[in-house]
């Protein structure tokens, strides 16, 4: 099944390999991280099988490294994913998203009586972790956001 | 707690309710001061609430302090579609606080984000009301001579009304066992739960009036509200069971005291107002010294006061 994937999407020299996105959560991931808005090439494949996500997605971005800060941001949507480092073909260095503490400006309150949904306010959250789901606590309306209904925001 | 804005009552420690509370107890007896000659008050009523507006606005005055200000969105800016940043910028070159309700959540923290000057938030929507959580800690305070170890039942909609989440979160802080009684559709949210769980604090729950209310000190009464039922004969059979009459106090405490944030309709039986134990009427005065004492702490003008 692995040799699979790298049949599908080619390998690269340098630059960075994000694994094990949830297929549906590609487009989102491509919009947070920028993805849509750089000159690097970039391959993805998505609807691959993955044992533990059912159908997963990949990207690999040539010539581009990114800050931990950057990345953990795609951990609301993409807990699993994993990052590979690539040098010259080999992997020099995994890493694993974070949830980060604080989420600001990239997620949306899920009350519709919060003000950050009725005037233009950058929105920020604090981050729970409770069996294994997140949830977000809004800074301003203080009413909790859960996984189901996360919405991210992407212009 | 000078300069500091006032959006939650979590935004005070235990130590610093307690000083206000005894600040309070000042007001009460000396009443009328020049403590704020010269200031301005902003009072900004983005949607109409006669009693806390009238309440802020009797303890400025009684202070010496000027008010302006509006008293509901339709004859301020808003109407001409101003931000709620602009609104509070602009205000915020005219006066020393900021007095707001806002029906949106969360618009009394991000007022206090913008604004210069500090804020007392009013009511946020669904979401705080501090300074009522102050009054009724204050009626407790008073009528009880402590905050510690009380008892006290919760009795209505546990599950939308805020004042009851602003006092449970105050009272946490002293060591108080509660009593939730409820229709099950209005139970305390688990938030709360979880949190009152989590600092081990005691307990009950339960869906209609029963023995639990005789050891209590205070009995803390809310509004059921017919928006918070999709079935207009649910909201009828509901507000019926959770009303208090005089027959059901006869074993409570002498020293109990009902409280209510008001407006009540009907979930206290009028006959109940004359009993001793009635104390709601009282306790909307006690609004005016809890508010003095936040204003004045907040203005840094605390010390003057005898």
């Amino acid at each position: 099944m692995k040799n699979e994937h790298t049949l599908q999407v080619n390998a690269i020299e340098n630059g960075t390999v994000i694994d094990h996105i949830p297929a549906q959560q590609l487009f989102k991931v491509i919009k947070i991280l920028g993805l849509d808005k750089i000159e690097n090439q970039i391959t993805f494949g998505t609807n691959l099988s993955s044992d533990k996500l059912g159908k997963k997605a990949i990207i690999k971005i040539t010539g581009k490294q990114f800050e931990e800060t950057e990345t953990n941001k795609i951990a609301l949507i993409a807990p699993n994913a994993k990052l590979n480092i690539i040098n010259d073909y080999i992997v020099t260095e995994k890493r694993v998203v974070k949830v980060p503490a604080q989420v600001v400006g990239l997620a949306k309150c899920v009350n519709p009586k919060c003000i950050t949904n009725n005037e233009e306010i950058t929105t920020k959250f604090t981050v729970f972790q409770t069996n294994g789901s997140i949830s977000l606590k809004c800074h301003y309306c203080e009413k909790i956001t859960d996984q189901d209904h996360l919405k991210i925001i992407v212009d | 707690m000078k300069n500091r804005s006032l959006v939650s009552i979590t935004d005070y420690s235990k130590q610093e309710i307690l000083y206000l509370l005894d600040l309070a107890r000042k007001f009460e007896n000396n009443p009328v001061s020049n403590l704020l000659s010269g200031r301005v008050i902003a009072s900004l009523f983005f949607e109409p609430s006669t009693r806390t507006r009238l309440s802020f606005e009797s303890a400025v005055q009684r202070m010496g302090g000027g008010i302006i200000g509006f008293s509901d969105s339709n004859s301020s800016s808003v109407t001409k579609g101003e931000t709620l940043r602009d609104t509070i910028r602009t205000v915020t070159n005219y006066s020393d606080l900021i007095v707001m309700r806002h029906p949106l959540e969360g618009s009394a923290k991000f007022a206090s984000e913008v604004s210069t000057v500090p804020v007392v938030n009013a009511g946020d929507g669904a979401n705080q009301h501090p300074t009522q959580t102050m009054l009724d800690l204050y009626s407790i305070y008073k009528t009880q001579g402590t905050l510690d170890g009380l008892e006290i039942a919760l009795v209505g909609d546990l599950k939308y009304g805020r004042t009851v989440h602003s006092l449970l979160m105050a009272m946490a802080m002293f060591d108080t066992r509660f009593h939730f009684i409820s229709h099950p559709k209005l139970q305390m949210p688990d938030e709360y739960k979880i949190y009152l769980k989590e600092k081990n604090i005691h307990f009950t729950e339960s869906a209609e009036f029963n023995k639990k209310v005789d050891s209590a000190d205070i009995i803390y009464m809310t509004r059921v509200q017919r928006e918070r039922f999709s079935d207009p004969i649910e909201y009828e059979k509901t507000k019926d069971t959770y009303v208090l009459r005089s027959n059901m106090l006869q074993s409570t405490k002498p020293s109990m005291r009902i409280l209510h944030p008001l407006p009540r309709v009907n979930e206290i039986h009028i006959e109940v107002d004359n009993d001793p134990r009635a104390y709601y009427f009282e306790q909307a005065l006690n609004g005016v010294f809890a508010r003095q004492a936040i204003i004045a702490t907040i203005l840094g003008v605390d010390h003057l006061v005898k």
